[in-house]
């Protein structure tokens, strides 16, 4: 192990999400690495790309599905030191969305920005 | 005949697929990720309406709910619960499944 990792350096990590949130098990399975790898740490983001902005939507009851809801989990992030969410702007205003609609306070970024923050990161995880 | 859709119309061709082959006095159901296309205000909403004019839409209550879509519903898109879901199954002849 290098001297850098031993001492605890965080590395920034950014999960990628791109699906809506009950149609597959990738939303839901994001969700629980990214409470997992809170505990270790490091520089956390979260992105919500196209069908993701979906997972954060408000008003979202699950009792006829019979499916647990976890869009309230993501405003447990907070607790987790969690806090640099950004969602694609051009995603939301295609399905009539906006910020106001979203369970979380977020960063709504073009396409461009989105670019940069993927660039800017060590590890990427793709949901 | 019952077509139904369980595809987001934002990331597939589902829809639009079966939206070019129902004919006219055909039901479509959306479910799953599919109910999204019944939302208003949204880049495919224009389509739907225009689909509304020759077929029937329906859309599965519990998807919708779970979504967080209730409240979105464009008009002239109807709600069923499951029961009424395995009604259009027994009243159309046949099932085209657009997954």
């Amino acid at each position: 192990m290098s001297e850098e990792s031993a001492a605890g350096v965080a590395k920034k990590f950014l999960y990628v999400n791109r699906r809506a949130p009950y149609g597959s098990i990738y939303a839901l399975e994001s969700l629980e690495v990214v409470l997992i790898g809170a505990a270790f740490e490091q520089d956390v983001s979260l992105a919500f790309l196209g069908d993701g902005v979906y997972q954060l939507t408000k008003g979202q009851d699950t009792k006829g599905l019979e499916v647990k809801n976890f869009s309230p989990t993501f405003r447990a992030l907070e607790d987790y030191d969690v806090t640099k969410l950004y969602v694609e702007k051009e995603a939301l205003e295609a399905r009539g969305l906006r910020e106001a609609d979203l369970v979380v306070p977020v960063e709504v970024v073009g396409a461009e920005r989105m670019a940069e923050i993927m660039e800017a990161q060590d590890v990427i995880l793709s949901f | 005949m019952l077509h139904t859709v369980n595809k987001s119309p934002f990331e597939h061709k589902a829809l639009e697929a079966c939206l070019k082959f129902a004919r006219q006095g055909s039901a479509v159901l959306l479910i799953e990720d599919g109910v999204y296309a019944a939302a208003k205000g949204t880049a495919v909403s224009t389509q739907v309406q225009e689909a509304l004019k020759s077929v029937s839409i329906y859309a599965l209550r519990p998807d919708v709910e779970a979504r967080g879509m209730q409240n979105r519903v464009m008009d002239g898109v109807r709600l069923v619960d499951y029961g009424g879901f395995v009604d259009l199954v027994a009243e159309h002849n046949a099932v085209q499944s657009w997954l």
